[in-house]
């Protein structure tokens, strides 16, 4: 890494700068007490050459030198002025993220609402400042523009999204202008799938090493009371109109086609890898086209099947005991 | 910092504009080096579109090494400002062999700029603040074209913003250029060829055909602004250097007697005062009406009354001086300097020598061996002529006793060496005559084609006398001018001959327009700047940066405002929302105001709880604009109607 002169400086108003931020639901609007700016090191070259060039005219008593100089010394000003305006006023809205498996990488959509009559070009998001960002895009006056904003899931559950760098260079590269915004948006990520594929045989026996799903069509073994989520299907309507409540069919095993992934069931100590080897079946499950219903200990997930269902449970493994998720300012 | 990559689109711009500010260069670098640097871009824009190889670090070492040393022979050094010019142009040509990345992009149009100073070296006219400003737009559009990574602006649009930037850098020039406290150069040594836009003029060495030829040049020597009345045409001998030495065909300063010493002056009369906007020449000389009389700081007279400088003139320089047009110089010289005076080669031009002697043995005295001699410049078939032939060894026999034909330098050292030869201390004054008035009539042009040079004998009691040979063969020289003077068909400067037609107008229109560029924008230093500005209360420093700092701030506010003012949203004014908004601030001002998330309807109900006295009023209200906002704007007036129609107070 060469030697940058204002990259010390940048560290410490950092510091200064990240005390500022307020967690906000958006859309936010980039207020200009908020736009940081800094020369780049192009720009600190211009400025070195600038004084280079004032040293020259004023050796050779060069008028036009002079005017030279004075004319870069008003440019590199007046670029500030427009690095500065290229950010404000500028909307910064978050539209979440589709859920991805932990540890690939969540790209929350970014959206930039450009009210104004010029365009803003080359505006950049990305979760470290004063780095060339990882998505730009230009924003059209009176239009808004979706971006991306790549945000590691390192695990599972609910991911919000981080405060990141909304910044700009644009027109001359001489300065740095950036803001710091966090939007209250998050996105869930599934638990990683991993562990032993669904067994192929639904024959009850326990071969595999978790011999989690009951197989198998044994007869009816009596009814219990309604639980929220029990299929339509599963209610015993005579016992229902007899006693007055809700009763629901149970029978000593599924019916033979359906697949009930139970999370007590699995013998694995580490409750993660449980839910790891559960996200991996709820796959094999969709992909084989199954229907299945899901059991984790605070909840029951009907039987269903299809992608839809497929993410209603991944969602709920992603979300068992997960942190409740975190609310606005901090 | 991880650098993006550059858009290929951007580089033949790039290319295109660096070609633009080397093309000056033309004009001040040998010819292989833009040569050089044009053949490195097409090598470079192969590169891009043909796929050609960049050269490895080998090769360019290679040739940056070739530049170094190619530089080195033509100009016998790397120091001084053209080879210094020429180093840049061959750095910015290598540079594009390893033009990459953004900031390998950025450096180059940096060195672009860089390069748009060193014009400014060979030539500070009038163009070149146009050339300037041209190739700050385009140096700048170059630096918007690179900044956007994937070159997606249109070269109209990269124009438009680099010609937006430097159009609002432009008042913070100007505010720049008249209140940066300026500093008397230079800062450190200027290298020997600074400078390198002086004219050619007089130089210190005067041999038959110097003069006839810098005639040839209309280019100005120097301007004059008289603060009291305007001297006659034959009085105007501005005095440059004074020789003393004479080889037999040349004329030299030599050594001039006792130097500390200003020849003195008495019996001083018509005084003059003026001043003096002197073109960059690289001498010492300045110039100034025979005989100066006072000094301008960082000058001296000589012991010849030669007005010099302590530095070489390599900028255009402004001076005030004053001088005496009647005045006897050195009434007593020293035995000394009557030596110099009189001293000639032991050898040569015998006939001349002859002839002096036959002279002094008629029993002349000093003036009338001056007019001896004058006489026989005006009554014998002498030609006054630009085109005089070539002279040999002994020049002034040759030109006294065949040929007869020569320009002033003829006259004057064939008229100093026959006053030596018959013992009258004489000397050589080169320096100009004449001299033109401007259109307007505010200032005097002196041009080369006015250099000139005469004669100063010394007679006793009178010092040193100026006598004109010339005049004495053709007086129109002295009286009307070089053009008059002239045979017709001698190819006089076209501004010499005084004609006036339409085009000498505009010459001298135009002469006039850079008069004032000269003296208000290249001469605009220290001095200029202080006179100038205490006329307007900014006395010193403190002052000026006070102002300076206080301008600059106020029109970067102003360009903050104006980018602000841009930045704010461009939705057509609704004016149903127009109208709610002022019901919202007068309802405010009543301690009612809906929350951020409530609609009118559930506003209007909470007023109906908590303030029943403006529940019909507010219903009104919120009645008019849901019809507003669905109706349409005919119930506008409704809605204007019920905003009127809120208490003022509460009561």
């Amino acid at each position: 890494m060469t030697w940058n002169p204002v990259r010390g400086m940048h560290r410490r108003i950092e510091q200064w700068v990240t005390t500022r931020v307020q967690r906000l639901p958006g859309p936010v609007t980039i207020r200009r007490q908020r736009i940081y700016i800094l020369p780049t090191r192009q720009g600190v070259v211009f400025g070195v050459m600038t004084f280079a060039l004032l040293l020259g005219s004023m050796n050779y008593s060069n008028s036009l030198g002079f005017a030279l100089t004075f004319l870069l010394a008003g440019l590199g000003l007046v670029c500030m002025h427009h690095t500065h305006g290229n950010l404000v006023n500028l909307q910064v809205s978050a539209r979440g993220a589709t859920p991805v498996f932990a540890g690939d990488t969540l790209r929350f959509v970014v959206v930039l609402h450009n009210a104004s009559r010029r365009p803003r070009h080359v505006v950049g998001t990305g979760l470290r400042q004063g780095e060339w960002p990882d998505h730009w895009v230009d924003v059209p006056a009176g239009s808004e523009v979706a971006t991306g904003l790549d945000v590691a899931a390192s695990h599972r559950g609910r991911i919000p999204a981080p405060r990141f760098a909304v910044s700009t260079r644009f027109p001359l590269g001489l300065f740095y202008a950036w803001t710091w915004v966090e939007l209250d948006q998050s996105a869930v990520a599934y638990p990683k799938p991993s562990g032993a594929p669904l067994p192929d045989s639904l024959e009850g026996d326990d071969g595999a090493e978790h011999s989690s799903p009951r197989v198998g069509n044994d007869d009816f073994a009596g009814v219990r009371d309604y639980h929220r989520g029990d299929a339509l299907s599963a209610i015993h309507w005579k016992v229902t109109a007899r006693t007055g409540d809700l009763m629901v069919k149970q029978f000593a095993q599924a019916s033979r086609d359906e697949v009930v992934l139970h999370f007590d069931r699995l013998t694995d100590p580490d409750p993660e890898q449980r839910l790891s080897q559960l996200a991996r079946w709820a796959l094999d499950a969709t992909a084989r086209g199954l229907s299945w219903s899901m059991v984790l200990p605070d909840q029951h997930i009907p039987a269903g099947s299809g992608p839809d269902h497929c993410a209603r449970c991944l969602t709920a493994l992603a979300l068992f005991q997960s942190d409740p998720r975190p609310t606005a300012s901090t | 910092m991880n650098q993006p990559p550059v858009s290929l689109r951007s580089l033949p711009r790039l290319l295109a504009v660096l070609a633009i500010v080397i093309l000056p260069h033309v004009r001040n670098l040998p010819v292989w080096i833009p040569a050089f640097a044009l053949a490195m871009m097409l090598w470079r824009l192969g590169v891009a579109r043909r796929g050609w190889g960049m050269p490895g670090t080998l090769v360019r070492a290679g040739l940056a090494a070739l530049a170094f040393a190619a530089v080195l022979a033509s100009f016998g050094s790397i120091n001084g400002q053209t080879p210094g010019a020429a180093l840049l142009v061959l750095m910015v040509a290598l540079k594009l062999t390893e033009t990459r990345t953004l900031r390998d992009y950025t450096i180059l149009t940096f060195l672009g700029y860089f390069l748009l100073g060193t014009h400014f070296l060979f030539d500070q006219s009038i163009p070149m603040i146009v050339f300037l400003l041209i190739c700050g737009v385009l140096l700048t559009a170059v630096l918007v074209d690179i900044n956007h990574p994937d070159g997606g602006l249109s070269p109209r649009t990269s124009l438009r913003t680099g010609g937006l930037l430097v159009a609002q850098a432009l008042p913070l020039m100007l505010i720049f250029f008249v209140l940066f406290p300026r500093i008397p150069g230079p800062l450190w040594g200027l290298p020997a060829d600074s400078g390198s836009n002086a004219v050619t003029g007089l130089s210190e060495r005067m041999s038959p055909g110097d003069i006839s030829q810098l005639s040839q040049s209309d280019e100005v020597a120097f301007r004059v602004r008289f603060d009291t009345e305007i001297p006659p045409r034959t009085d105007r001998y501005w005095r440059g250097p004074v020789l003393w030495s004479f080889d037999g065909r040349a004329w030299e300063p030599g050594f001039s007697p006792n130097t500390q010493q200003a020849g003195t002056v008495a019996d001083a009369r018509r005084l003059l005062r003026y001043d003096v906007t002197l073109e960059a020449h690289r001498h010492h000389w300045l110039l100034a009406l025979d005989v100066p009389m006072s000094v301008p700081a960082d000058g001296r007279l000589t012991s010849s009354r030669q007005l010099v400088s302590r530095k070489p003139v390599r900028e255009r320089r402004l001076y005030t001086v004053e001088s005496a047009l009647d005045y006897r110089l050195d009434p007593a010289l020293s035995e000394w300097a009557r030596r110099i005076a009189l001293r000639l080669p032991v050898e040569g031009n015998p006939q001349t020598r002859a002839l002096a002697t036959q002279w002094r043995d008629e029993g002349l005295d000093e003036a009338a061996l001056v007019n001896r001699a004058l006489r026989m410049f005006r009554e014998q078939p002498f030609v006054y002529t630009m085109q005089p032939p070539a002279l040999g060894a002994d020049s002034v026999d040759e030109f006294l006793f065949s040929t007869r034909r020569g320009f002033c330098e003829h006259y004057a050292s064939a008229f100093a060496v026959l006053m030596r030869a018959a013992g009258v201390p004489a000397r050589i004054v080169t320096g100009y005559q004449g001299g033109e008035m401007s259109a307007n009539n505010q200032y005097m042009i002196v041009r080369q084609s006015d250099a000139h040079a005469w004669a100063e004998v010394w007679l006793a009691d009178r010092g040193w006398l100026r006598v004109d040979p010339t005049a004495a063969v053709a007086p129109d020289r002295v009286e009307v001018g070089l053009g008059a003077a002239l045979p017709a068909g001698e190819p006089v400067p076209f501004l010499a001959r005084g004609t006036a037609s339409l085009l000498s107008a505009l010459r001298l229109r135009w002469d006039a327009i850079n008069t004032q560029w000269n003296y208000w924008v290249l001469a605009y230093g220290p001095e200029l700047q202080r006179s100038v500005l205490s006329r307007i209360g900014l006395p010193d420093w403190r002052s000026m940066i006070l102002a300076l700092t206080g301008l600059v701030s106020l029109l970067l506010t102003l360009l903050g405002l104006w980018l602000l003012w841009q930045s704010r949203g461009a939705d057509p004014v609704d004016p149903a929302r127009q109208q709610w908004n002022r019901a919202v601030r007068r309802l405010r001002r009543l301690g009612l105001s809906p929350a951020p998330a409530e609609g009118p309807r559930d506003f209007a109900e909470r007023v109906h709880n908590q303030a029943p006295e403006l529940a019909a009023a507010v219903e009104e209200l919120v009645d008019a604009y849901v019809a507003t906002r669905y109706a349409g704007s005919a119930e506008i007036d409704r809605l204007q109607t019920a905003t009127n129609a809120l208490p003022r107070r509460r009561r």
